[in-house]
């Protein structure tokens, strides 16, 4: 199969023939100020992306500063133990800084570089976008302000200091409940104030046009070395592909080159935090209580909100899946049903998390805990021949006090 | 009616709408137009409101935890509308509570409630086709904002997508008071003014104007000064009882 062969999908068709859309979903909302930046933007990395020597330098960073390609990893006693498919791993958890979010964060990093942005701003809710683009402003020199969550910071404060170590300056956000829909409204608060030197690097598949489409791009390299490698270990492709959802970067990045083989189911895992109830998950897809479409922070995508139209509140014990709104092509997979998207509660991810480092000594970060629980679910249902993928976004070493905490609670013997 | 500015500079005032109260918004909207407001911006509360600084942001959280929601902010509307039938009333928002709404079911209950026009903070022209549509069909004015960062280009498609007035943004930035008006402010406006003065639309100059002396400095190259932040700040630290008066008294003296 060419490069570029799922291209020819009806349901990236839509992508190619309306720039920014996808399906009914995505866009521009924002305001005017920010027009003339993503105009820049959308141009820049148009001809960024058609110059061979900025993929060849990215690919060179990715390999040699990063550690790409991750492995793909058969997860033998894990898979033995639940009796049925074949799990295999692919190990994000292993890239350089400890999630997928480095793709992102240096393509991005090596464009506003490009633009001559010596400015860098950021949000973060699990830090490992935060970490991610601060480690790149380290590399190429550049100033970086990250924007995070005041609750997000006590829960995730060693990437706190990880930030700090490679020099930028993190600036809390107390408003709302001060987690990671607060934090990217300052970072916009702070690109339309200083738009006219500061680059913002997204860190998920969210906002207007073109993040989603760009942030993807720069992600779907997980699912390009993923198709390969599960070919040449299993000599055909996976039953199906398990992602953690909360923007959504890990997911479409892992689905996005199996888009076009309909014999591969992809699922998304939300967090479903600690009930069904509005206000106690961040599962945007939920039937009952969950998002409905509307705008949030520049994009027409699912959205949890009151019936007024007020965003609610969101909760997870993974920081980085505690969002109200969820990435436009997500929005547009799950409409059409090419992808399905469930939910794993904080106690189901615990256990995922207790559970995977016990059987095959990975520690997972608790948003990429999430895909696993849906995959022990799955797997034992599942023939013993089916091959079933799970990416393993990040690590979990960040989650430690948490799970300290959440772990003694319960009264798990250490 | 149409909005219309007699006098020049003509004043814009913006509230949030629900802070510290629906009947104080009310009470204070009829001051600031027996001051000499030509226009009420009415603002609906939204939790996250995007393009605000800190003080139309704590009004918004303030109004969104009371919960104050977009009908509520057209009842005003209606009640102002019925009690001085000649001031301009534009409701302000953004996009998410319309939509949650429904744009054809907003369109035809701002029209309802007597507005004249809307201005939707985070909608560019660009994705405006059914909000125009809507708004053309209710014969409502839609404002857009323009920015020192648009182009010529977008400046010209705004203009001729706007009615009512244009909303040009002083400065590269959020809402909040500042010292002096911005440089930026003039430069836009002429190059705005190429394009709506043909069409015959007038040119109002929001963000940080917050004194008489603003007032008069945008008095010299546009038609009208909006007064946002400056008048919620004055409202917060006022009691419901003297809010009323006291924008009142802001808004005669900044003509003065």
């Amino acid at each position: 199969m060419s490069e570029n062969a799922n291209l020819q999908e009806p349901v990236s068709a839509a992508v190619v023939a309306k720039a920014g859309r996808f399906g009914v979903y995505g866009g521009r909302y924002v305001p005017e100020t920010l027009m003339a930046a993503l105009e820049e933007l959308e141009t820049a990395y148009a001809v960024a992306d058609a110059d061979p020597a900025f993929h060849a330098e990215l690919d060179d960073l990715l390999h040699n500063y990063c550690g790409r390609p991750t492995p793909l990893y058969f997860a033998k006693r894990m898979s033995e133990q639940l009796g049925g498919a074949k799990i295999y791993l692919k190990r994000e958890d292993l890239l350089h800084t400890g999630a997928h979010k480095i793709n992102n964060a240096l393509g991005q990093g090596m464009l506003a570089r490009r633009m001559g942005k010596q400015r860098i701003i950021a949000e973060t809710g699990a830090g490992q976008h935060g970490v991610a683009t601060a480690t790149v402003c380290a590399l190429f020199g550049m100033q970086c302000v990250i924007y995070m969550g005041e609750e997000d910071m006590r829960r995730q404060e060693l990437n706190v200091f990880r930030m700090r170590l490679l020099g930028a300056e993190v600036r809390g956000v107390s408003t709302g409940s001060a987690t990671l829909k607060d934090a990217i409204n300052e970072a916009m608060r702070d690109w339309v104030t200083n738009v006219r030197d500061t680059y913002y690097i997204l860190g998920s598949a969210l906002g207007s046009h073109p993040y989603p489409t760009m942030v993807r791009n720069f992600q779907r390299v997980i699912s390009r070395e993923a198709r390969v490698q599960i070919l040449e270990q299993e000599g055909k492709l996976p039953s199906a592909i398990v992602a953690c959802v909360g923007g959504g970067s890990n997911a479409i990045g892992a689905f996005y080159e199996f888009i076009g083989d309909k014999d591969v189911r992809l699922i998304g895992v939300e967090a479903g935090g600690r009930g069904t109830k509005l206000g106690d998950h961040a599962a945007r897809f939920q039937k009952i209580d969950g998002g409905v479409p509307g705008v949030l922070q520049g994009t027409f995508s699912y959205v949890l909100q009151d019936d007024a139209g007020q965003v609610a509140t969101t909760h997870s014990v993974s920081a980085g899946l505690d969002y109200a709104s969820v990435g436009p092509e997500h929005a547009m997979l799950h409409d059409s049903g090419r992808a399905e998207y469930t939910s794993a509660s904080d106690t189901e991810a615990l256990a995922a998390t207790v559970a995977l480092a016990r059987t095959e000594g990975i520690l997972p970060a608790l948003e990429s805990a999430h895909a696993i629980a849906e995959a022990m679910k799955m797997a034992p249902k599942m023939a013993k021949s089916d091959v079933l993928m799970v990416n393993l976004s990040g690590r979990g070493d960040k989650d430690m006090g948490i799970l300290a905490k959440e772990l003694d609670l319960q009264g798990a013997k250490g | 009616m149409p909005i219309e500015f007699k006098k020049r500079p003509g004043v814009v005032a913006y509230l949030t709408a629900g802070d510290p109260d629906l009947e104080t918004t009310y009470a204070i909207a009829l001051a600031a137009i027996d001051n000499g407001a030509d226009v009420i911006e009415l603002g609906v509360p939204f939790s996250d409101p995007l393009a605000d600084g800190p003080v139309i942001e704590r009004a918004s959280q303030r109004a969104v935890a009371r919960g104050v929601r977009l009908v509520d902010v057209l009842e005003v509307a209606r009640k102002l509308r019925a009690a001085r039938p000649l001031c301009g009333l534009v409701i302000f928002s953004y996009l998410n509570p319309v939509v949650r709404m429904g744009m054809k079911k907003f369109c035809a209950a701002a029209k309802v409630a007597g507005a004249d026009g809307v201005l939707l903070t985070d909608m560019i022209v660009e994705e405006a086709d059914e909000y125009l549509a809507e708004m053309k069909a209710n014969g409502l004015a839609p404002i857009f904002l323009a920015a020192p960062t648009s182009p010529d280009v977008r400046l010209k498609a705004i203009a001729e997508a706007s009615r009512g007035f244009v909303y040009a943004i002083s400065r590269v930035g959020i809402t909040g008071t500042q010292q002096k008006v911005a440089g930026d402010a003039s430069e836009l406006v002429a190059r705005l003014r190429r394009y709506t003065d043909p069409l015959g639309i007038p040119v109002a100059v929001g963000f940080g104007i917050s004194n008489a002396e603003h007032v008069a400095a945008v008095g010299k190259f546009a038609d009208a000064a909006i007064i946002g932040s400056a008048l919620v700040a004055l409202i917060e630290k006022s009691s419901p009882a003297e809010a009323p008066a006291a924008v009142g008294r802001f808004i005669a003296g900044l003509r003065a």
